[in-house]
């Protein structure tokens, strides 16, 4: 293992998180995840594995879902980021959000934060069209819930993507 | 989704029960406004990183940490004899009194002069960033001479096995044997006997979020508080205040929100006192997040048993007895006890009729992470080989699977049924209240078992094997000794209920909430529940074994009536109406159909603070408040029976798990919608189990499966809906008549799919003895089947 | 886990990104960051200097010159399964792109980053691999091509030379109407390839197979071409004795077993995967091709 080198150099860092512009300065290898939560205080997204995997760092940059434990801060330099803090309008609950507590979609509410990023780019992916449940088991595939089995989730996202479709979604 | 059997009953005062009440818990959670330990800032805080041993035994004979500690941005660089300065024993006292242990094997804080599992805690840097911490591992030089690692427990308990720590004797850390009845005479008269043996393996616990401490000692106040990712505040304080050498009142331990628990968050680690006492040495606070690399082999986790068991029936295919040995890979410390394999060898049982037992359990000590309870804690186990054995039978004597169930099958009009078996408090194992056979026929029922025939047969033209699983099962819950909850209300009038038991996502703070509400006439969403905090509640116990609902739950419900009464006595006297033409309402008490004509709950709470000089209320006591210490009378079982239908395609011997309906009786339910979220939960992660899960670790002990790539946890495209149907058998333990629930999905899983797999194999003639069943695995059963049968 | 330290360079053209690499001792590229940034949070890799290409905007692109299509490496494995330019040309791999990794890493995965880290279970690997592609490298010396036979150099190690980056991978399309399919079996679900099969048939005006590829990935560290099981496909009609021949080739593969998959069963695999490959070609072959995965 090598040693650091004599001074940790740190980079000025200019964000456009929920539509407000921050900035701090990190070193380039502080991850996208570690620089909204404790550099910009953002602590909504939540860090489960760094790996890649679990998918509860899931924020959406330049309006597409990705990983933030796998981008560093500094490629965000310049970028527009959403994360949950940026969902819900003052008072009232997003539909995925308010659907999720309905159906009991969470519980301990940690992988919750990429559930809902990850919802929100299905439901503008969709454009109004139906969604089946084997659908949107597999767009849930790549986040892990340990809590909940998935299947208020599933139902939650049911009701608000196919809402508003006539007729009931046959797989 | 699910079907409620039985309603609670109206009682004059609605007791909260049987509402599918609205989470209060998430609104926040939603919006991303939960509060977990790495949200956790303070002024001046600094971050900790463990340099963890290589090996997975060895003598550690030199740390050198100079070049680490130079490292620009470390503060210090711990080892044991540096934290062993501000702490009151060589060792951590965790044990559990258990009269099966032959020897304590605490734990160090940090390696001593051993290391005994890949993981194992040697060094701690405090630094700047957890970045610069990490860097700073790099520079630190360890000298551990390898030695013979103990990595199968059958191999440690072997003439002549290497030692697994140069401290123990050997490696029995103990044995226990479960008896009763003339398993002698069973056998001998047995018309068959089925003789088996079974690997289990559980796997990891895996909330997503990793274990994490904060920890700040204020010098001037001589305070330790701690933000602890845990699922016992109260333990980690009873642990930390004997540790450290410090008062009760000189120790707080905060649980904050915590994302999920499962078993592993219930054991106290190493780390924890690390951390703590690292901030007591510096001054400063200490915050370490356990990243997900270092949970795979430094938490807790449940790991291998290997079963020998054979079981005798009658003509009538009724079980006369079982006899056999559960070899159980215990880890590299003691601490949880030995109640692990205790469950395994006590759910064998199940809701059957078993009239002889003798079952040899020996707990071998191994190096690796030490084995505690993950969801079931260790009764899946049981269940499983029960349940292999009844199928096994079932084929031998040519019976239908069900059939051989019933005739085994515990009546309702033998409960409450008291076993020959006796539990770890000493008493008999005694099912309070349950209707097994119903259960099962309710189950068969509703998941269209007489149906299947049909659906095998069109899987079968398409080219597949589908299969049909039965399994039931038992759970103990509601553990005692005691839960606390206590009830008040100050002049504001706002109701806060504080209380020791924790929150891990099961909803405490709503189950809680719910029932108080009921009791004073509001909704839950007005009351404040203080969960998890030492010093919210006094004393406490906190989350494991499904205990909360039964315990916190009765707590809670009568420290509320508590405090109704109270308000009825005082707005009854000093509104001179009859307390019987009073009703609470909206904050309120007041005449029943004339709101204006009462007092609110801070009046009354006013009238009862005191002001100086001024008589309180004839006859009252001070305060408008009760607290509630709740002991449950005994273990209230629960019961429940789990039916899956699963499919396999030969060609990629992938399984499908097609169908999965549980029938689940735990009493009275508080709240029907997240009693159905935890069998959910415990469903999935028993079929996780089932398929997917396998914490691989190499014959040196070097785990090998430690990132989410390796070791797999069931996704929401692997699992289909779970169709759960309640029964309400009240427990007549407590007031209530609650059990437990949280764990009950993970208990039956593993044996339902096991017996799907035959069931659609049975063709072949393959036999399941060991999980997780992956492709690789169920392939090279079918294709030595298929050889078996061809050379038949 | 946090990565080590490192310096960070955004080059904003392939020429500064090039000479930087040429320059720069222990340096690595950044691409999608889906494979790399893991490793580097583990410190299983710790390089001085992380060169970020994102900001090289022309090394994207999807491009057809004449029947070769070329991608751009830094081209987002999404933005290849949306192309419509891709899914005209190469359906095969367009539906191969959607079973890579989940929505979320294909955002930010690349086309290219996937080519030049060769995980062996990877789904892009094995249609290069059948298609014969060709990858392109860039130095600050100039450009070579390396056709995919070559490309392999071991467990997670390429032919890329020092100073290189993949610039882009060209894949030779096949002639409108061929027959193409994708199998693959995972260890769970919509995840982690155990085994994978492609195969790409075109038929003559007689009803007999013109030319066949058929590759085959998880068998050991690079996925290969099954050069029997083609052989006994090429210049005949695909009648299912035909494919079962094939598939019988396939299964006598070298196949290195794993901690997941015993080699027998990786050959099991193989050989049914390749009847099923196979039976699904020949039926997009006769139907013209149409049908997008």
């Amino acid at each position: 293992m090598r040693a650091a080198p004599a001074m940790a150099e740190t980079v000025p860092i200019t964000i456009a998180v929920n539509g407000v512009e921050r900035t701090g300065d990190a070193e380039p290898r502080t991850h996208l995840a570690d620089f909204l939560r404790h550099h910009l205080g953002l602590t909504g997204t939540h860090i489960g594995c760094e790996h890649g995997v679990c998918g509860a760092c899931t924020v959406l940059v330049d309006g597409e879902t990705a990983r933030s434990c796998l981008m560093f801060a500094v490629q965000a330099n310049g970028r527009s980021i959403t994360t949950i803090e940026g969902v819900a309008e003052a008072d009232l609950l997003h539909p995925i959000q308010a659907a999720l507590s309905k159906h009991h979609g969470l519980q301990c509410g940690y992988c919750t934060p990429g559930i809902v990023m990850t919802l929100i780019e299905l439901q503008r992916d969709l454009a109004g069209e139906p969604i089946t449940e084997p659908a949107v088991r597999k767009a849930l595939s790549g986040n892990l819930c340990r809590c909940t089995g998935y299947q208020g989730m599933v139902d939650a996202a049911l009701e608000v993507l196919n809402a508003g479709q006539d007729q009931e979604v046959r797989p | 989704m699910a079907q409620h059997a039985g309603e609670a009953t109206d009682a004059p005062v609605s007791n909260g029960l049987g509402r599918s009440v609205q989470r209060i818990e998430d609104d926040a959670l939603l919006r991303g406004r939960g509060r977990f330990v790495d949200d956790v800032a303070l002024p001046g805080m600094l971050h900790a990183a463990f340099l963890r041993s290589p090996y997975a035994h060895g003598r550690l004979n030199r740390i050198d940490v100079t070049e680490a500690q130079v490292l620009p941005g470390v503060h210090r660089v711990f080892t044991y004899a540096d934290l062993r300065a501000v702490l009151t024993s060589d060792r951590i006292p965790l044990a559990m009194p258990a009269g099966a242990i032959r020897f304590d094997v605490d734990p160090f804080v940090l390696a001593r002069d051993e290391v005994c599992h890949v993981g194992e805690p040697v060094a701690l840097v405090i630094a700047d960033s957890r970045h610069i911490a990490e860097d700073a591992l790099g520079l630190i030089a360890v000298d551990i001479e390898p030695l013979p690692a103990i990595v199968d427990p059958r191999g440690g308990l072997a003439e002549g096995a290497p030692k697994a720590r140069l401290d123990c004797p050997d490696n029995l850390v103990a044995r226990a044997a479960m008896q009763y009845g003339d398993i002698g005479r069973a056998f001998a008269d047995a018309a068959h006997v089925v003789a088996e043996e079974f690997h289990l393996h559980k796997g990891g616990g895996h909330s997503i979020e990793t274990r994490g401490v904060v920890a700040r000692f204020d010098t001037a106040e001589r305070m330790l508080t701690v933000w602890d990712s845990t699922q016992m505040p109260h333990q980690a304080k009873r642990v930390l205040v004997r540790s450290l050498g410090l008062g009760e009142h000189q120790v707080r331990v905060i649980a904050p929100d915590v994302g999920g628990g499962f078993g592993p968050k219930f054991v106290f680690h190493p780390e924890e006192l690390a951390v703590a006492a690292a901030s007591m040495l510096l001054g400063r606070p200490v915050k370490w997040i356990e990243d997900r690399f270092e949970n795979f082999m430094a938490t807790a986790q449940e790991r291998n048993q290997f079963w020998t068991v054979e079981a005798a029936f009658d003509a009538q295919g009724r079980l006369l007895g079982i006899r056999g040995t559960l070899i159980h890979d215990h880890g590299a410390y003691t601490p949880y006890g030995v109640a692990l394999p205790q469950n395994s060898g006590t759910n064998l049982l199940g809701p059957y009729v078993l009239p002889a037992y003798d079952l040899d359990i020996r707990l071998c000590l191994t190096n690796l992470v030490p084995a505690t309870p993950t969801r079931g804690a260790g009764r899946p186990q049981g269940t499983f080989v029960m349940e292999r054995l009844l199928d096994r039978a079932a084929v031998h004597f040519g019976l239908p699977r069900e059939e051989i169930r019933s005739r085994n099958l515990i009546r309702a009009d033998q409960m409450p049924y008291e076993t020959p078996l006796r539990t770890r408090d000493g008493g008999l194992m005694v099912y309070d209240s349950g209707d097994y056979p119903e259960c099962q026929r309710r189950a068969l029922d509703v998941s269209d078992w007489a149906g299947f025939a049909e659906r095998r047969a069109a899987a079968v033209r398409q080219g597949r094997y589908r299969g049909i699983g039965l399994a039931n099962y038992v759970e103990g819950s509601g553990r005692g000794p005691f839960e606390s909850a206590a009830v008040s209300i100050g002049p504001s009038g706002k109701v806060v209920v504080t209380t020791g038991a924790t929150a891990q996502g099961q909803g405490t703070a709503t189950m809680l909430a719910q029932l108080v509400a009921a009791s004073l006439g509001l909704e839950a969403s007005q009351i404040s529940v203080i969960a998890g905090d030492t010093a919210a509640s006094p004393l406490g116990l906190g989350a494991f074994a499904s205990r909360q609902a039964v315990t916190a739950g009765n707590a809670v419900h009568q420290a509320a009536m508590q405090v109704r009464a109270k308000i009825l006595a005082i707005a009854s006297n000093a509104l001179e109406i009859d307390e019987s033409d009073l009703e609470l309402m909206n904050g309120r008490v007041s005449l029943k159909g004339a709101p204006e004509m009462g007092m609110s709950f801070g009046q009354i709470a006013g009238s009862l603070a005191g002001l100086p000089g001024m008589a309180l209320p004839k006859g009252a006591t001070p305060g408008l408040a009760a607290a509630v210490d709740f002991q449950p009378k005994g273990m209230a079982y629960c019961n429940g029976t789990h039916v899956a239908e699963i499919e396999i395609d030969p060609a990629t011997c992938s399984i499908i798990v097609e169908r999965y309906t549980v029938v689940h009786d735990c009493g009275r339910l508080i709240n029907p919608m997240m009693v159905d979220g935890q069998v959910l939960g415990g469903v999935v992660h028993g079929i996780s189990s089932a398929l997917f899960e396998w914490m691989s670790v190499d014959a040196q002990g070097q785990p090998q499966t430690c990132t989410y790539a390796d070791y797999l946890l069931a996704t929401a495209d692997v699992v289909p809906r779970i169709d759960i149907h309640h029964m309400e058998s009240p427990s007549p333990l407590n007031p209530l008549g609650i059990k437990g629930a949280g764990e009950s999905g993970t208990i039956a899983a593993s044996a339902v799919i096991a017996s799907a797999i035959e069931d659609a194999l049975s063709p072949l003639g393959v036999v399941v003895r060991e999980l997780p069943m992956t492709p690789g695995r169920l392939h090279a059963l079918m294709a030595k089947a298929t050889r078996d049968g061809a050379a038949a | 886990m946090k990565p080590a330290p490192f310096h960070y360079h955004a080059p904003s053209t392939r020429m500064e990104a090039l000479q930087l690499l040429t320059e720069l001792e222990d340096a690595r590229v950044l691409a999608g960051g889906q494979s790399l940034v893991p490793m580097l949070n583990l410190r299983l890799a710790a390089p001085e200097n992380l060169i970020d290409l994102n900001g090289v905007a022309d090394l994207a692109g999807i491009v057809m010159e004449g029947r070769r299509l070329t991608i751009g490496a830094m081209t987002r494995q999404r933005h290849g399964e949306r192309s419509g330019l891709v899914r005209e040309a190469c359906p095969l791999l367009a539906h191969a792109l959607s079973h890579v990794g989940h929505q979320q890493t294909r955002n930010r995965g690349t086309i290219g980053g996937s080519i030049a880290h060769m995980d062996p279970t990877a789904e892009l690997p094995v249609v290069a691999c059948a298609m014969d592609a060709v990858v392109v490298l860039e130095s600050a010396r100039g450009t070579r091509e390396v056709p995919f036979a070559q490309w392999s150099d071991g467990y997670l190690a390429t032919a890329i030379g020092p100073g290189e980056i993949v610039a882009a991978i060209a894949f030779p399309c096949w002639p409108a109407g061929h027959g193409w399919a994708f199998e693959e079996v995972t260890r769970r679900g919509e995840g982690y390839s155990i085994v994978s099969v492609v195969a790409l048939l075109s038929m003559g005006a007689d009803g007999t197979v013109d030319r066949c590829a058929i590759a085959i990935g998880g068998l050991g560290a690079a996925p290969v071409r099954a050069d029997a099981a083609e052989a006994v496909l090429t210049g005949v009609a695909p009648g299912d004795e035909a494919i079962a021949q094939a598939g019988e080739a396939a299964s006598e593969l070298e196949a290195e077993g794993d901690l997941y998959a015993h080699e027998a069963f990786k050959r099991h695999l193989a050989k049914q995967l390749t009847l099923r490959a196979l039976r699904s070609a020949r039926d997009r072959a006769h139907a013209g091709g149409t049908g997008h995965g």
